[in-house]
């Protein structure tokens, strides 16, 4: 046997692995979806019925908009709505101050600059559950649990792995663009506006897409901070419904989910260029 | 300072003040302050009380504490090894260079975007005993040599693998980051060891796994960190930690602790052995790592 044949059976063995590896991927999304649109019974049956009788659109309906009047939970459009106020918030909050800080870290000399960014990196390993009760205690002081406001006003003040990220990306912008502006006057605010920002929108917006993840994913901090249900985020409030309809209707929770995820899927098919990059620059450059 | 002159430095300050105040008030704060708090009786509705070690003392005889400790590394030390060889496996089928590789990598990413709290009721319903889609599918396979599918949601025992598997599904976004430090791998070098008849087991042990070996570490220590934190996939699908306290894990006592019986220093002082730990154990993989990690150019 040649070098050529075995290349070409390594070639087809790996095929097939990756068509069976996809096939079990993809088989979860597959039973969230036809769960989705069947009928109460048919989600009982046995041995199972992978295409719904009739596919009931209606559950999607229920779960979001109708199904509060039978179980005392708020519609879902409002869950959706909270979350998307609190993800504008958090998504700009995170944008404009990180990327102010990681121009201090990449284009500006200052004293101390370099041991701030250690710290900075440092604090990459600290867990949130070692922070959790002062900082609960730092907002109940505030008068502030039940509001929005530990959520997202936090995010204006930077994190460690949106300067990073957004560090390593300035720090590759030609240094003489900043130096031949300078010369024409401008100050670091113009350079930093005009210059370095819009070179950066790749960048900018890998920060915003990842913070955007990390507040519709968010559990724990709307668990802790937000009281009323009316103030609930969709994962808050996919959690209630779930400890209360729990193994019953379990056609209206998979539409319930569906609907929480459709959108982040779709988010990432519009911008999957930008996710693959941020995230190899994540990993490797670390 | 070389070259800076007073006014960039004035700058610097001024652009990085959010996040040198962030630090401060979101950070250094509440880490100093959680260490104190450790030391104290503080139920969050009247002043902390210093105690003392009493807290850490407790925890020494808390079995519920070593409980959920036991779990939580037992559950890391499954999940770790596990989703770091799916991810780095599925990153070496993808990066063979066949046909659809886009699409497959897709695939594999996917779950990866799931919300934590979809996730969990998605499983719940996949691995449900009664209704669920997963054993009786294992079962037409495991039939053959006369055995069933286990009870994943009910059985003590198989809980926790129920946790690694959805662990492991998520696993996509270390996938595309071995991918890329797959790609940045030196066409040459592989050649090279062509060219010296190594065979693909040679290859990868060799050539590719050392090359990729930054990646790993860091892969593994922030997987380190994450997984022994892990809460909201449990805590949603496993109310209060059953069957059996199975699945009760460190976080989800010290939340517990926290909130729901308002032993906020002792929480505390759950929240600093945690940061020890992770402390440790980041220190002990680098320490590791000097022998075995290579780093491209030096």
């Amino acid at each position: 046997m040649g070098k050529n044949d075995t290349r070409i059976i390594q070639k087809v063995l790996v095929q097939i692995a990756l068509v069976a590896l996809s096939i079990a991927f993809i088989f979860p999304f597959l039973w969230l979806l036809t769960t989705a649109l069947k009928p109460i019974k048919e989600t009982m049956s046995v041995p199972i019925q992978w295409i719904p009788s009739k596919f009931m659109w209606g559950n999607f309906k229920e779960a979001v908009i109708t199904g509060h009047e039978t179980v005392g939970y708020y519609p879902f459009v409002v869950y959706f709505r909270n979350t998307l106020v609190l993800c504008v918030l958090i998504v700009s909050g995170t944008v404009a101050s990180n990327s102010l800080v990681a121009y201090a870290f990449s284009r500006l000399r200052w004293p101390g600059r370099d041991f701030a960014f250690a710290v900075t990196i440092a604090t990459m390993m600290v867990p949130f559950p070692v922070l959790m009760v002062p900082t609960f205690a730092l907002f109940r002081h505030l008068d502030w649990i039940g509001t929005y406001r530990p959520l997202w006003v936090p995010a204006w003040f930077g994190s460690a792995f949106s300067i990073f990220l957004l560090r390593q990306f300035f720090r590759t912008i030609p240094f003489e663009l900043s130096e031949a502006a300078k010369i024409d006057g401008a100050s670091e605010w113009r350079i930093f506006r005009s210059v370095i920002l819009p070179l950066s929108k790749a960048a900018l917006a890998v920060v915003a897409l990842f913070s955007f993840m990390g507040s519709w994913n968010d559990f724990l901090g709307p668990l802790i901070y937000l009281l009323d249900q009316k103030t609930f985020t969709l994962s808050l409030g996919l959690q209630f419904y779930q400890s209360q309809n729990g193994g019953t209707q379990w056609n209206l929770l998979m539409a319930a989910s569906t609907i929480i995820i459709a959108p982040v899927i779709i988010l990432f098919f519009f911008t999957q260029r930008l996710f693959i990059q941020g995230i190899a620059i994540t990993g490797l450059k670390g | 300072m070389k070259g800076g002159t007073r006014r960039e430095a004035q700058f610097g300050y001024l652009f990085a003040s959010p996040w040198l105040l962030g630090f401060c008030i979101f950070l250094l704060y509440p880490l100093c302050a959680s260490i104190y708090f450790s030391f104290c009786d503080y139920s969050i509705l009247k002043a902390p009380i210093f105690v003392g070690l009493d807290n850490y003392k407790a925890l020494w005889g808390d079995d519920v504490f070593w409980i959920a400790l036991k779990n939580t590394l037992l559950y890391a030390v499954i999940a770790l090894p596990a989703g770091m060889g799916t991810a780095i496996i599925l990153a070496m089928l993808l990066n063979a260079k066949v046909k659809g590789m886009a699409i497959y990598r897709t695939i594999f990413f996917i779950p990866s975007l799931v919300p934590q709290v979809s996730l969990a009721v998605l499983w719940m319903f996949v691995l449900d005993g009664e209704h669920g889609v997963l054993n009786p599918i294992l079962n037409k396979f495991l039939g053959i040599i006369h055995m069933s599918g286990p009870n994943w949601m009910t059985d003590p025992l198989w809980t926790k693998p129920a946790l690694v598997l959805m662990s492991v599904w998520g696993v996509g976004n270390a996938v595309l980051i071995y991918l890329a430090g797959l790609q940045d791998v030196p066409v040459q070098l592989i050649e090279a060891a062509d060219l010296d008849g190594a065979n693909g087991w040679q290859k990868t042990k060799h050539v590719t796994l050392p090359m990729i070996s930054p990646v790993i570490l860091f892969n593994g220590i922030m997987g380190i960190i994450g997984t022994l934190q892990v809460f909201t996939v449990p805590y949603i699908m496993f109310p209060n930690g059953q069957p059996a306290r199975s699945t009760y894990f460190y976080t989800e006592y010290l939340y517990d602790n926290a909130f729901r019986y308002h032993k906020m220093g002792y929480a505390s002082a759950m929240g600093w052995i945690m940061f020890m730990m992770i402390l440790v154990l980041t220190v002990v993989s680098l320490k590791f790592s000097e022998r075995h990690v290579h780093y491209q150019g030096s």
